[in-house]
């Protein structure tokens, strides 16, 4: 599991590669939390090569659009699968996020 | 690295009977090897009859949350403690068992998080989901086993 990233006009663009589970969620919090310390506002997290995501991962995207609403920013989310749509589904977190299907779609407008 | 984590793995011998279809693993309480595990069983479990879909993502987010709360809570993070995970087939379904070392919990004291007003919290989100994704999930008496039973169909 690793995490890519990128930068698209000012939007830090993070690609999940594996799972979001409790073993490496820290490292996803800690990363968008330095960037956002470091000024950026827009954030899209991209899930297209995710395998699934537990409930801490759930859990550290929940953290996550707190803090960075409460800076001002926001936060989408990217090209989820069927299944990992499902979770969001399942726990209404469909209501809190914006997911867009592709990571294009996600920065188009943003 | 994966084959470090693997190696912290003890695949127990299991009784000649279920020696095709079972699967016994301890599994120390080290986050770390939640996805190993997981998928050392996802995978024995394809090979029981679970079908790829069902054991890929429904078995895979219920066994990682099912761990998670094992180390987490029952066995909090002991080191000299660990997490037992057994899979056995049987005509129409898989079950999986973990077991930890802790004093149990009382499953339905946990609340739903999708009510309005725990929507936005960051935990609380692992047994339901377990409870939405596999077919069947009983406890034991004690709290500190649980049961999650997927249909091969």
């Amino acid at each position: 599991m690793s995490f890519t990233e990128k930068s698209e006009d000012g939007v830090l663009v993070v690609g999940v590669d594996g799972q979001l589970i409790v073993g490496n969620r820290h490292e996803l919090k800690q990363k968008l939390g330095d960037a956002l310390e470091a000024g950026t506002r827009r954030f899209v997290v991209d899930f297209s090569a995710t395998g699934y995501i537990d409930s801490s991962g759930l859990g550290v995207l929940v953290s996550l659009a707190r803090k960075i609403g409460e800076s001002g920013g926001a936060i989408r989310l990217a090209a989820l699968n069927t299944d990992l749509k499902t979770l969001f589904e399942l726990t209404k977190l469909d209501t809190l996020f914006e997911l867009f299907d592709t990571v294009e779609a996600a920065l188009d407008g943003f | 690295m994966a084959s470090e984590v693997r190696q912290k793995l003890t695949i127990n011998p299991v009784d000649r009977d279920r020696e095709a279809r079972g699967l016994s693993v301890d599994v120390p309480s080290d986050l770390q090897c939640i996805e190993e595990a997981v998928e050392l069983v996802s995978v024995r479990c394809q090979e029981m009859g679970l079908c790829p879909k069902t054991a890929r993502f429904n078995l895979r987010v219920a066994l990682s949350e099912a761990l998670a709360n094992a180390m987490l809570y029952g066995n909090k993070m002991d080191p000299s403690k660990t997490v037992r995970v057994t899979a056995q087939a049987s005509l129409d379904s898989v079950s999986v068992n973990v077991v930890d070392e802790g004093a149990g919990y009382d499953p339905s004291a946990v609340p739903d998080p999708t009510r309005p007003e725990r929507i936005s919290l960051p935990n609380g989100r692992g047994l339901f989901l377990i409870n939405r994704l596999v077919d069947e999930v009983t406890f034991n008496e004690r709290g500190n086993a649980i049961c999650m039973v997927l249909r091969r169909s």
